[in-house]
């Protein structure tokens, strides 16, 4: 069987789940061969092995953190000469997309990015996206060189597939762009406790509404009743109530959770871009005429100031 | 010396508009206004910015597009960019990044160029790795996805919030840099700006001038083919309830039926 290569998402050797949704649509197509990169990308073997990897090429060195994303290209250009894959694989995240995208140029192939679902086909793997907002959903084929595909989170369930995840070493030599980049400081973001927004299956985000970052406690308290992550439109983030790196929508982050509550969101088109294809969608909005009711699944017309709390109180109470 | 900025904006589709496909899947641009894309606004500013910095310097806006892509030239040029490429060739209809890029890339080097500024996606594609892989094929270095940029000596510096760390990035010029929503607001073009536009060179380029064969480019020339597009059926209508409060209990219960509690 053809051999796909995957190239693993992971922080210090701990496996995010978008790369194990892959992993799950890897197998439709070929054998999966992982590749992870950077400190701890060993210790990903045993979780990659549990879901279907057949093979680890795993390379470290400082370049792949010192220098901006060019050198994990050649350290995946690397893995893509010796393995020849029928197909090239990638959880779709900024950085990601960008390393799919430089080596796609370098191996003569087309790329499809944020697919959202993905089929075996008589020429090649078929990649479904959405477009213009999720009103459309195409389908898409790489027609030239070896496909190139990266992958939305939650685009497919993580299953267990026991293979033999061997480990190899994979030899890595950079090239003379590798260190064009030079990372000259990290500040690692401050971890919340809660869900990671794009891997989340509850998303609560609140918007202009909320009306100040000291009410946002509203919000949080109604995540964290459900396990959820919190999210945020544009204008809430503008104004300084809520960090960027929690805002949905077009310029934020992408979601696609099994349930999606806005509050005291308008549903604008460059929000609805990042999370129309949300499973069920929930909003609580006081003016009956806001556009995110087009698209919800329950809506509350009303103060969020009222029904959230008392939303909040009422899951604690039927948790017990 | 003086620094050449070449900044890359793409004409879209009014994403407030009905957009749709057409019959051979490439974008319908007859239906709905086409505009500068948004995001490629912040880039224009940053580029005036940086020229202001600058002892001498200069900003060439370019697109590749139909027509009415000089629209969108037209808009860089009044927030104050001092000429203009528009690159127009009927084969280019259809091009996907891969051959879209290549236009750009000889485009760019034929140019000239210290700095290439590109925003952060486009807002109908928005697949975001066009910068990326116009730094591959320029064999430059790559500052993508700035929410800060400044460029001195010869050296451009920006900060880049990911999605797990904030880090500070360096590279020597030439380079390519791409801008986010987070960079500032771009400005309005002023009166002034609008009437001055009207006289700032536009140049058209086409295939033959970058040395491009037709089939590099358009849909014959494209690495990916879209096989089928379908709109999304409408949401069903859901439920909406009025809070005389009880609402917040009414979302629980709902909630409880779809298994989410
Ligand atoms: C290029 C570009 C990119 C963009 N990218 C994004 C993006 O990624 N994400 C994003 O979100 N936006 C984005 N935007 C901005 C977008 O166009 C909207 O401006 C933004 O989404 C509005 O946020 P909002 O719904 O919170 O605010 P508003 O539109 O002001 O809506 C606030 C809503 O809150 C309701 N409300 C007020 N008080 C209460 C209350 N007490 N209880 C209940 N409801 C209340 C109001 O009825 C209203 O519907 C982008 C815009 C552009 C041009
Ligand atoms: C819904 C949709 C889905 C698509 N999916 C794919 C796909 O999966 N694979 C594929 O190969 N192509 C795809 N395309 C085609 C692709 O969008 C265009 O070829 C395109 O110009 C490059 O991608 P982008 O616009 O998404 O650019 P992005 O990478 O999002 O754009 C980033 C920046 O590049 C610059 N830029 C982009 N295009 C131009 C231009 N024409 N002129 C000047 N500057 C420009 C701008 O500065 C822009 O801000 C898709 C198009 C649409 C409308």
């Amino acid at each position: 069987m053809a051999e796909v290569l995957v190239y693993v998402d992971h922080v210090d050797g701990a496996v995010r789940k978008p790369t194990l949704e892959l992993l799950t649509l890897a197998r439709r197509i070929g054998e999966p061969v992982a590749v992870a990169l950077g400190a701890g990308a060993e210790a990903t073997a045993a979780v990659l092995a549990e879901h279907g990897a057949v093979k680890v090429l795993t390379a470290d060195a400082p370049e792949f953190s010192d220098y901006l994303v060019v050198p994990k290209v050649d350290a995946l250009q690397a893995a893509y000469a010796a393995v020849s894959p029928a197909a090239v694989l990638l959880p779709s995240s900024a950085e990601n997309k960008e390393i799919g995208a430089r080596l796609a140029v370098r191996i003569g192939s087309g790329i499809i990015t944020d697919a959202t679902d993905l089929e075996a086909g008589d020429e090649g793997p078929v990649a479904t996206q959405a477009a213009f907002a999720a009103s459309f959903s195409t389908k898409s084929r790489v027609s030239k060189g070896t496909p190139v595909i990266t992958v939305k989170p939650n685009s497919a369930p993580v299953e267990a597939a026991p293979a033999a995840g061997t480990v190899e070493a994979l030899a890595v030599t950079f090239g003379a762009l590798a260190t064009g980049t030079k990372v000259t400081s990290r500040t690692p973001r401050e971890s919340t406790g809660r869900p990671e927004l794009t891997e989340a299956a509850i998303v609560v985000s609140g918007g202009r509404g909320v009306n100040g970052a000291e009410n946002f406690h509203i919000i949080e308290a109604l995540a964290d009743s459900l396990g959820a992550a919190v999210g945020a439109s544009r204008a809430a983030v503008d104004a300084g109530w809520y960090p960027h790196s929690n805002q949905v929508g077009q310029t934020g982050k992408s979601v696609s959770p099994q349930l999606y509550i806005a509050s005291g969101i308008s549903g604008a088109i460059q929000h609805r871009a990042g999370m129309q294809t949300s499973k069920t969608i929930v909003a609580i909005n006081k003016d009956a005429e806001a556009p995110i009711f087009d698209l919800v699944d329950y809506g509350v017309v009303g103060d969020l100031f009222a029904v959230v709390p008392q939303l909040t109180d009422e899951i604690k109470a039927r948790k017990g | 010396m003086s620094l050449r900025i070449v900044v890359c904006v793409k004409y879209v589709p009014d994403a407030t508009g009905d957009r749709q496909f057409t019959e051979d899947l490439t974008v319908n641009r007859d239906d709905v206004d086409g505009l500068l894309s948004e995001l490629d606004e912040y880039a224009v500013e940053q580029a005036l910015q940086i020229a202001d910095e600058a002892d001498d310097a200069e900003i060439t806006v370019l697109t590749v597009g139909p027509e009415d892509a000089k629209d969108a030239l037209r808009k860089a040029l009044s927030m104050g960019a001092d000429k203009a490429i528009h690159v127009e060739d009927d084969d280019l209809h259809g091009s996907d990044v891969m051959a879209t890029s290549l236009v750009l890339a000889k485009a760019i080097e034929k140019a000239g160029y210290d700095l290439v500024i590109t925003g952060m996606a486009s807002t109908d594609g928005t697949m975001g790795v066009l910068p990326a892989i116009l730094a591959e094929r320029l064999g430059v270095p790559q500052v993508t996805l700035l929410s800060e940029v400044k460029v001195e000596d010869g050296v451009v510096t920006g900060r880049r919030d990911g999605d797990s760390a904030s880090e500070q990035l360096e590279a020597s010029l030439p380079a390519l840099v791409s801008v986010t929503d987070q960079s500032g607001e771009a400005r309005y073009p002023s009166f002034k700006g609008i009437m001055a536009a009207k006289k700032k060179p536009v140049e058209s380029w086409d295939l033959e001038e970058l040395e491009i064969e037709s089939d590099e480019v358009g849909l014959e020339g494209s690495w990916t083919a879209v096989d089928s597009a379908t709109q999304r059926p409408a949401r069903t209508a859901g439920t909406i309830v009025k809070d005389e409060g009880e609402g917040g209990k009414s979302l629980a219960e709902f909630l409880a039926g779809q298994k989410f509690i």
